[in-house]
């Protein structure tokens, strides 16, 4: 299909594991995939992950943010990556325009403090740090479905991501080759809806699932959600970001590309999979 | 006009995405895939003029800058105009084969090389396709849940250890 398939792959190491209630994915390729410095690197990822859910998870009863969603702790008797992700969730309120907050209603109408919506991307980007200092070694890390990684050359094949249907999460929508970036979607289809439009505390209509694509993950991950919470305004919106490309794919099974500022309409189809 | 410079293989994939894409709106598909494979061949010549026009493209013929060193050739395909604005390769050939794939104009505005391939476009397929089909290393999809993981495509990815 593209030049990408033509390039002999080297061997991949994978491991899987699993915390904040979700799967994680590695795969390392390279120089330190199979060693020892690769699998240590793994388990540094974990725990680095377990280190957020201590702190960020909202069905800890004793963790930092519970603690300060009921009001015994302030931002600053916690731990400094608390204020850090609270700042990130602030900044995404204003680019949505509210549709994107961590203080969501809750089933009584009063609001409750929910950061989940930045702390899965930028915990796993901040777990992937513990990858990038392994030398001439590519990853690609999936945290839940939303990914980070890098190739360990110029010369290697990008990491293939594919981007599963909303409608059948067994098939995919498109493939998306990367060097060096992360992919981050937003949808209903596993844990049905979960997101809300944080003006209105509904799930948004229209859209079925947005992908993003961006530097990093903490950026993809909350554009994602941002886009996602606006409904049927998501590619417009996603068009207006900087440096982003993604695909929105609606409930009728439509989709939209969102390139550079840029909507592509109708949907293109790639040539090689007739 | 911005000047970027890759490595071969890399960059032939952003630049065949890049085309493939374009040209799945349109249907200048044979012209642009020609100016990435017949330079191969013209390595003993310095013109490329051949290969050079056959890259077609929507624009005014194409600029053919033969250098005179030895075995090495310099191709410039036609610009090519995107939905983003115009795009034109350079490819240099050395000894009959492809030493560097320069992109002389590209429409992002920004120059940095990985950057164009963190922002690689979703390749959108014609209809739903497995994933045994798709060569894919991980899947990205709405949040899946440890209880959902088992079954799941990553899941059959992770087992086969690709």
């Amino acid at each position: 299909m593209s030049a990408g398939s033509a390039v002999s792959r080297e061997r991949t190491a994978r491991h899987v594991g699993h915390v904040m209630g979700m799967p994680i994915s590695l795969a390392l390729r390279g120089r330190h995939a199979a060693d020892e410095a690769g699998r240590a690197a793994w388990a540094e990822v974990m725990e680095s992950l377990r280190r957020a859910d201590e702190v960020f998870s909202t069905y800890r009863p004793d963790s930092f943010v519970s603690r300060l969603g009921r009001g015994e702790l302030t931002p600053a008797d916690c731990p400094p990556e608390v204020s850090d992700v609270l700042d990130l969730g602030e900044q995404a309120s204003r680019t949505s325009g509210g549709a994107f907050s961590v203080h969501l209603p809750g089933p009584d109408g009063a609001t409750v403090l929910d950061p989940s919506g930045v702390v899965k991307g930028w915990a796993a980007e901040r777990a992937a740090e513990a990858l990038r200092v392994l030398p001439e070694t590519g990853f690609c890390l999936s945290a839940g479905g939303d990914i980070v990684c890098r190739t360990e050359d110029p010369d290697a094949a990008p990491w293939r991501i594919g981007i599963e249907d909303p409608a059948d999460p067994q098939r995919l929508v498109a493939v998306v080759p990367v060097v060096d970036g992360a992919v981050a979607t937003s949808g209903s289809a596993h844990r049905g809806q979960h997101v809300v439009d944080a003006r209105t505390g509904r799930p948004p209509s229209g859209v079925a699932a947005v992908t993003v694509l961006s530097a990093s993950l903490t950026e993809a991950d909350i554009d994602a959600t941002s886009a996602y919470a606006q409904g049927l305004a998501a590619a417009t919106w996603l068009a207006s970001r900087p440096d982003r490309s993604g695909l929105v794919v609606w409930s009728d099974g439509s989709t939209t590309t969102v390139h550079d500022g840029a909507l592509v309409l109708p949907a293109v189809t790639s040539a090689g999979d007739r | 006009m911005k000047r970027i410079v890759l490595w071969f293989m890399s960059t032939l994939t952003v630049v065949t995405l890049l085309f493939g894409y374009h040209t799945s709106t349109s249907s200048q598909m044979s012209g642009n895939s020609s100016v990435l494979a017949s330079p191969a061949d013209g390595g003993a010549t310095s013109s490329g003029q051949a290969s050079g026009q056959t890259s077609s493209g929507s624009t005014d013929g194409s600029t053919s800058s033969g250098t005179a060193a030895g075995s090495t050739a310099t191709v410039t395909g036609d610009s090519t105009g995107t939905r983003w604005g115009p795009v034109q390769v350079q490819i240099t050939v050395t000894d009959g084969r492809i030493a560097a794939v320069d992109v002389v104009d590209y429409p992002s505005g920004n120059g940095r090389d990985r950057q164009i391939n963190a922002r690689a476009l979703p390749i959108l397929v014609q209809e739903t396709l497995d994933a045994q089909s798709a060569e894919i290393d991980m899947v990205s999809g709405a949040t899946v849940t440890s209880e959902g993981y088992l079954g799941s495509l990553q899941s059959a990815l992770d087992q086969a250890g690709l």
